[in-house]
């Protein structure tokens, strides 16, 4: 992945290239699986990719991930109650799925070593490009997950919950879904644990024709964890995909994001929101491919910064060449709330058709000075006004998710991050 | 209750004068009418009174109960009893008003030693108080006066008065851009918290307001200072000969 030469590797580097050796009679998978992890583990072994590389320019991999816990299947991991209630729960464990496929109608669920074991999955574990250092280490150590297939015309009743949760040591994981022609589903996918573990979960979705799926992704890893995430997805004729993203912990977090529409009348939808404090470093990246006519989308992505942490937004929309009336609109929006605190935020368009809307913008801000004397001449002290703009900032994002059981769950969540980051 | 002494007052970033030596008394239970031509300073008095960063004051004092206030910052006055209804509330997206007005009422309580609000006591006074207003209990579900129209904002205002139970209300020309039914519901819900503890300034740029909140006194506003004080009649001298009669008197 790094195209210059790395004569030696990081002690990170060399911790990962010796886990595999040691993992590798355990890694499920047929010869065709193990040929995929091989080239992968090349790849690392070829070093993490540095700030020289584009795509990373904002996230030196290989200098922040300075070491990697070993693996420890055995650590404790506590039970985590659904974000929204009466979801139907597909949880692992340390990188290991815990509970039975459910029995809900419209939902077929397996586990992914199965699909490993028998090589089913193979292809899915070839890499996005020669920077892909997520992909690779992912497709390295994928030891399970969870397989999903949501069938055509279904519209769940309650939400599908994914759950990774990890309390330390490595978990390298996979949530593939594909969700059928004209269902409805809300998929929610967390991303939470305890201790210092190396957490990648590459998930994806399918969006079959004239669908709707709304996707949302929590992640709230304690400060000391590092969490690398993945999500595809293609969206197909008709189909609308909301993807809601929020990082609310994490000590080094890089969560990517590549959406394709696939057919006409496709729209996607991207908020996403960032919790960022204490001495951390999240970057979100979304690559988003207008691949063909009469596609639609909006990204708005608010970033609320205090303490020492850095966060980075990379959007890159491409506008293929046959992508006429492409209509696209993106936004980052930035709050810093500390002296230290870091903002690095990189819109990019490249528009390959001539007949196209499209716009890209990005604000620093700090917090508007009438709003917080309105509030205060009302009697509200200086700290609370603030928190209760900073936290709006934030719930306008949410709220144009216009779901009450999903708005009022994750304004829940973020008055847990409000609290503990006063 | 409210005594202002020969009052200064600039604009912070640019220096300019605006408040020029004014003196106001108002007493307690009164209803004092600030009535002045644009450009007189009303508005900036009323930002000044509510403790606006943007104006700065350079010479005399206000005094509220025999304190000045001049150190205080804008929630210690809202929490000593001085409320401003806005001419131009501010839109607040993401802010929800229900939240807001229940943080609003508990911070004033707290900082006045009262314990919170159960929300079966708070929601009855909210449903209560926007009822008396002919308030829609969904427009409060709403974002802090996002899309409210310039009735509904005013009426917001008043209904915030209302269940903060201000001693001093300073009304910033309640009356503008109301149509004559709003301008009733607005009056009546002021002239419902007149009370012998409560101080009311009301500025206004027109005398029709004053018809429906009649004041016990009316102080002319010209360049910063107050030129002309009186009864109420005063604001018919004013509808009549126009501000340009009193000032040249003044002058």
């Amino acid at each position: 992945m790094n195209v210059h030469a790395t004569p030696q590797l990081t002690g990170a580097e060399a911790s990962l290239v010796d886990a595999f050796g040691h993992r590798l009679a355990d890694l499920p998978g047929d010869a065709a699986v193990a040929m995929k992890r091989d080239a992968a583990i090349e790849r690392i072994k070829a070093g993490l990719p540095t700030r020289r590389v584009e795509a990373w320019h904002y996230t030196d991999l290989r200098r922040l991930l300075a070491k990697v816990p070993a693996f420890d299947p055995a650590a404790a991991v506590g039970r985590l109650e659904p974000l929204i209630a009466g979801s139907t729960v597909l949880s692992l464990a340390n990188g290991v799925a815990v509970d039975k496929a459910p029995r809900t109608e419209g939902i077929a669920a397996r586990r992914l070593n199965e699909s490993l074991i028998d090589g089913s999955f193979a292809s899915a574990l070839d890499l996005q490009g020669p920077d892909d250092a997520v992909g690779a280490l992912n497709a390295a150590f994928v030891a399970d997950g969870w397989l999903v297939e949501i069938a055509d015309g279904v519209a769940l009743p309650a939400p599908l919950e994914l759950q990774n949760i990890q309390a330390g040591g490595q978990s390298h994981v996979r949530l593939p879904v594909s969700v059928g022609a004209g269902a409805k589903a809300t998929i929610v996918e967390r991303q939470t644990g305890s201790g210092d573990g190396l957490v990648s979960s590459v998930s994806s979705v399918v969006v079959g024709d004239g669908a709707e799926v709304t996707w949302l992704i929590v992640q709230e890893q304690p400060e000391t964890a590092t969490h690398l995430g993945q999500f595809h997805a293609t969206i197909g004729k008709d189909a609308r995909l909301t993807l809601f993203v929020m990082n609310a912990g994490g000590r080094l977090v890089r969560q990517e994001l590549y959406i394709r529409t696939t057919g006409e009348g496709a729209e996607f939808t991207l908020r996403g929101v960032n919790l960022l404090g204490g001495d951390t470093h999240t970057d979100l990246t979304m690559v988003l491919d207008h691949a063909v006519p009469h596609t639609a989308s909006t990204e708005v992505v608010r970033n609320v910064v205090t303490g020492k942490a850095h966060g980075v937004f990379q959007g890159r929309i491409n506008v293929h060449q046959v992508a006429q009336k492409t209509d696209a609109k993106m936004a980052c929006n930035t709050l810093l709330l500390s002296d230290d605190a870091e903002f690095s935020a990189k819109p990019e368009l490249e528009i390959f058709a001539d007949d196209v809307a499209c716009g890209h913008g990005a604000t620093v801000t700090e917090i508007e000075k009438s709003y917080l004397f309105y509030l205060m001449s009302r009697g509200i002290d200086e700290k609370t006004a603030r928190g209760l703009l900073v936290k709006a900032f934030v719930a306008e994002v949410i709220e144009d998710l216009r779901d009450e059981a999903i708005v009022e769950a994750l304004e829940a969540r973020l008055d847990g991050w409000f609290a503990a980051h006063g | 209750m409210l005594e202002i002494r020969n009052l200064h007052a600039r604009i912070a970033e640019d220096g300019t004068e605006i408040i020029r030596g004014l003196n106001l008394t108002v007493k307690k239970g009164e209803v004092a009418a600030i009535m002045g031509p644009n450009g007189s300073g009303k508005s900036t008095l009323s930002y000044i009174l509510a403790g606006r960063e943007d104006y700065e004051v350079t010479e005399g004092d206000i005094l509220f109960d025999g304190t000045s206030i001049l150190e205080m910052d804008p929630a210690e006055r809202a929490a000593a009893g001085v409320f401003l209804a806005f001419q131009y509330p501010v839109e607040i997206p993401g802010v929800a008003t229900m939240e807001f007005l229940k943080v609003a009422m508990n911070s004033q309580r707290k900082a006045r030693g009262e314990p919170e609000l159960k929300i079966p006591d708070f929601l009855k006074r909210v449903k209560d108080a926007a009822g008396s207003l002919g308030m829609d209990m969904a427009m409060l579900k709403r974002p802090l006066n996002v899309g409210f129209s310039g009735g509904e904002k005013k009426r917001a205002e008043i209904l915030q008065m209302k269940l903060l139970e201000p001693r001093l209300c300073v009304l910033d020309e309640t009356d503008s851009g109301l149509d004559i039914d709003a301008l009733k519901v607005v009056a009546d819900g002021v002239n419902s918290l007149r009370s012998p503890d409560r101080a009311m300034v009301v500025i206004t740029h027109y005398q029709r307001l004053l018809d429906l909140i009649v004041p016990d006194t009316v102080h002319v506003l010209y360049r910063g200072q107050v030129i002309k004080s009186g009864d109420k009649s005063l604001a018919l001298q004013l509808e009549e000969q126009g501000y340009a009669g009193v000032v040249g008197e003044a002058a």
